[in-house]
């Protein structure tokens, strides 16, 4: 029989179905009542540890479910080098998971060796363009697989920026191959709290790039002028101009994988499991337009 | 669509060194080039960054040491948290080992002086998260020791599975920590302990050790054979038995291998 042709590497492998940020406590009822969740994704960096329950935890999971590395700590944004030390450790953990997909933040969170915990935001400048085009060429080459750039919440502008942020992450994954992560609560919150409409940034954004959607909650504040300034918590339910979003978005991009994170204050499984029938809903939905082509990176 | 879009010039680049300095330190003015839509200083919204980075050390604090939080009341343990991530931001983004350097933090602190048992319960609290993390290990079956002369045993080396913590301490470490994280546990009395983490399944198990049985432990950690940490452990308590040490051990599946003499 003729070798069959491996069709060039898709940007992930996830369903284009609903997932839920994994949580520990939720363990033993993903395994008895798991719908409609199809697929989990984890924080890297809360399984990078020897042993123990975690690395278990997560063996066995990943024999039920396929499953998404999220790191926190790659730094990709920063102006230093890539910790190679950390670099390895990811190399590691997604050499004997073999996961589904791998993403990361366009963000920054370690300088001068000290790590900060919160994903910080960057100018989006030709400078910084090359800088993070170069860090995410580094990485993909070490784990051997395209990766999808998350798009951040922004509380703030750079005076210095010079791209606006679709235009930013769509050459990002033009010059280095990576897909997109489109995280529609993110777009949400910028939008209000950058004053442009978050429609006009979804039209703006490479859809035909995405492998994956994150959808959270949010916290409210008002700023220095009185004005609502949204703050990315994950420590609510969606809301629903929120999932109105979403719709948007899949009526234009077509069926993909939607995650829920819900990171603080962790709701009980049935609550998060209605967040995430909810996103079935949405994906069962879509108007009867041809989808996108399987994206190819 | 993008109002940062907009030709503002780079006059006012904002480097991570600015930007990280103004967060560590909220006296210092914000960086000129962090705006608004309307091109204003971003004012409170950067100081969303400076809560997240702040609120989210404070959490990992008090989850890394209940116990210390709770001897000391969260308000003191937020106060000291702030001390201690100034002297010692965390270095790794791997934040479940966030915290080595606290143990001795707190006994350097002279208000805390009066309090010399904190320093030992913190190493305790961080032993325990270790073990949590620490590699899998295949224990010795149990019968492993059970037919071997007792020539053969004392000549024999052990090792250890990484989840095996010893500490001893001057302060009653193991009822601080039970009286602080079990229901109805009895007060604590003053007094030395000795106590072994170990790890039988997924969940680390505190115990109190013998005093002999930490110095016996002790000397094999550092590869004595059975028989000269024995040696030791008798020169301080001419009664000691090795059978409930041991028996503690592997229990707790904390004896992963029994090099024989060649």
């Amino acid at each position: 029989m003729p070798a069959a042709i491996s069709p060039a590497p898709a940007l992930n492998a996830l369903p284009s179905a609903p997932g839920v940020g994994y949580k520990p406590q939720h363990f033993s009822q993903i395994l008895t009542d798991a719908a409609p969740v199809k697929w989990l994704e984890i924080h890297a960096e809360n399984y990078m540890g020897d042993g123990g329950r975690p690395v278990a935890q997560l063996r066995h999971l990943a024999e039920l479910f396929p499953i998404s590395v999220h790191g926190v700590g790659l730094s990709i944004g920063g102006e230093a080098a890539l910790d190679t030390t950390h670099l390895a450790r990811l190399q590691r953990l997604l050499a004997w998971l073999e996961p589904s997909s791998f993403s990361e933040h366009l963000a920054w969170s370690t300088h001068e060796g000290h790590f900060y915990n919160d994903l910080l935001p960057l100018p989006y400048t030709d400078a910084t363009l090359t800088r993070v085009c170069d860090h995410i060429d580094q990485l993909q080459a070490a784990i051997g697989r395209p990766m999808l750039l998350e798009n951040p919440s922004s509380y703030l502008a750079f005076a210095e920026s010079t791209w606006s942020e679709p235009e930013f992450l769509t050459e990002i994954s033009r010059r280095t191959g990576c897909g997109l992560l489109l995280d529609v609560n993110n777009v949400f919150v910028s939008a209000n709290n950058l004053g442009f409409s978050p429609q006009g940034y979804i039209d703006d954004f490479a859809l035909e790039r995405v492998g994956e959607i994150h959808l959270g909650g949010h916290d409210s504040d008002t700023d220095d002028q009185g004005r609502p300034l949204l703050i990315d918590s994950h420590g609510c339910a969606v809301v629903d101009p929120v999932w109105a979003l979403l719709d948007y978005t899949l009526e234009r991009a077509g069926p993909k994988p939607v995650l829920i994170e819900w990171d603080t204050d962790v709701p009980d499984w049935p609550l998060l499991a209605a967040e995430a029938e909810r996103a079935a809903f949405a994906l069962g939905h879509l108007p009867a337009v041809a989808s996108e082509p399987v994206v190819r990176a | 669509m993008n109002r940062c879009k907009q030709a503002h010039g780079t006059a006012f680049a904002v480097s991570q060194d600015d930007f990280t300095r103004a967060m560590r330190d909220a006296s210092l003015p914000i960086p000129l080039g962090l705006v608004d839509q309307d091109g204003s200083s971003a004012g409170r919204r950067f100081s969303v960054y400076r809560n997240n980075i702040a609120v989210s050390l404070r959490e990992a604090m008090h989850s890394a040491f209940p116990v210390i939080t709770k001897l000391l009341g969260t308000e003191n343990m937020n106060g000291l948290s702030r001390l201690f991530l100034h002297a010692h931001p965390p270095k790794s983004p791997l934040m479940m080992f966030y915290g080595a350097e606290f143990p001795n933090f707190l006994e350097a602190q002279p208000q805390l002086s009066h309090l010399g048992y904190l320093g030992d319960v913190a190493r305790l609290e961080l032993a325990m998260r270790q073990a949590y993390h620490a590699a899998d290990a295949t224990p010795i079956a149990p019968d492993t020791l059970v037919g071997l002369s007792e020539d053969a045993l004392l000549t024999s080396r052990l090792t250890f599975a990484p989840a095996l913590h010893l500490l001893q301490s001057p302060w009653p470490i193991e009822a601080i920590w039970r009286f602080n994280t079990v229901p109805q546990a009895p007060a604590p009395q003053a007094g030395a302990q000795a106590v072994i983490i170990t790890r039988p399944e997924f969940d680390p198990v505190l115990q109190l050790f013998p005093a002999a049985g930490a110095v016996w432990l002790d000397a094999l950690q550092q590869g004595a054979s059975i028989g000269a940490a024995l040696q030791r452990a008798t020169a301080t308590d001419a009664d000691f038995d090795l059978s409930f040490p041991l028996t503690l051990l592997l229990q707790g599946g904390a004896i992963t291998g029994l090099e024989r003499k060649r």
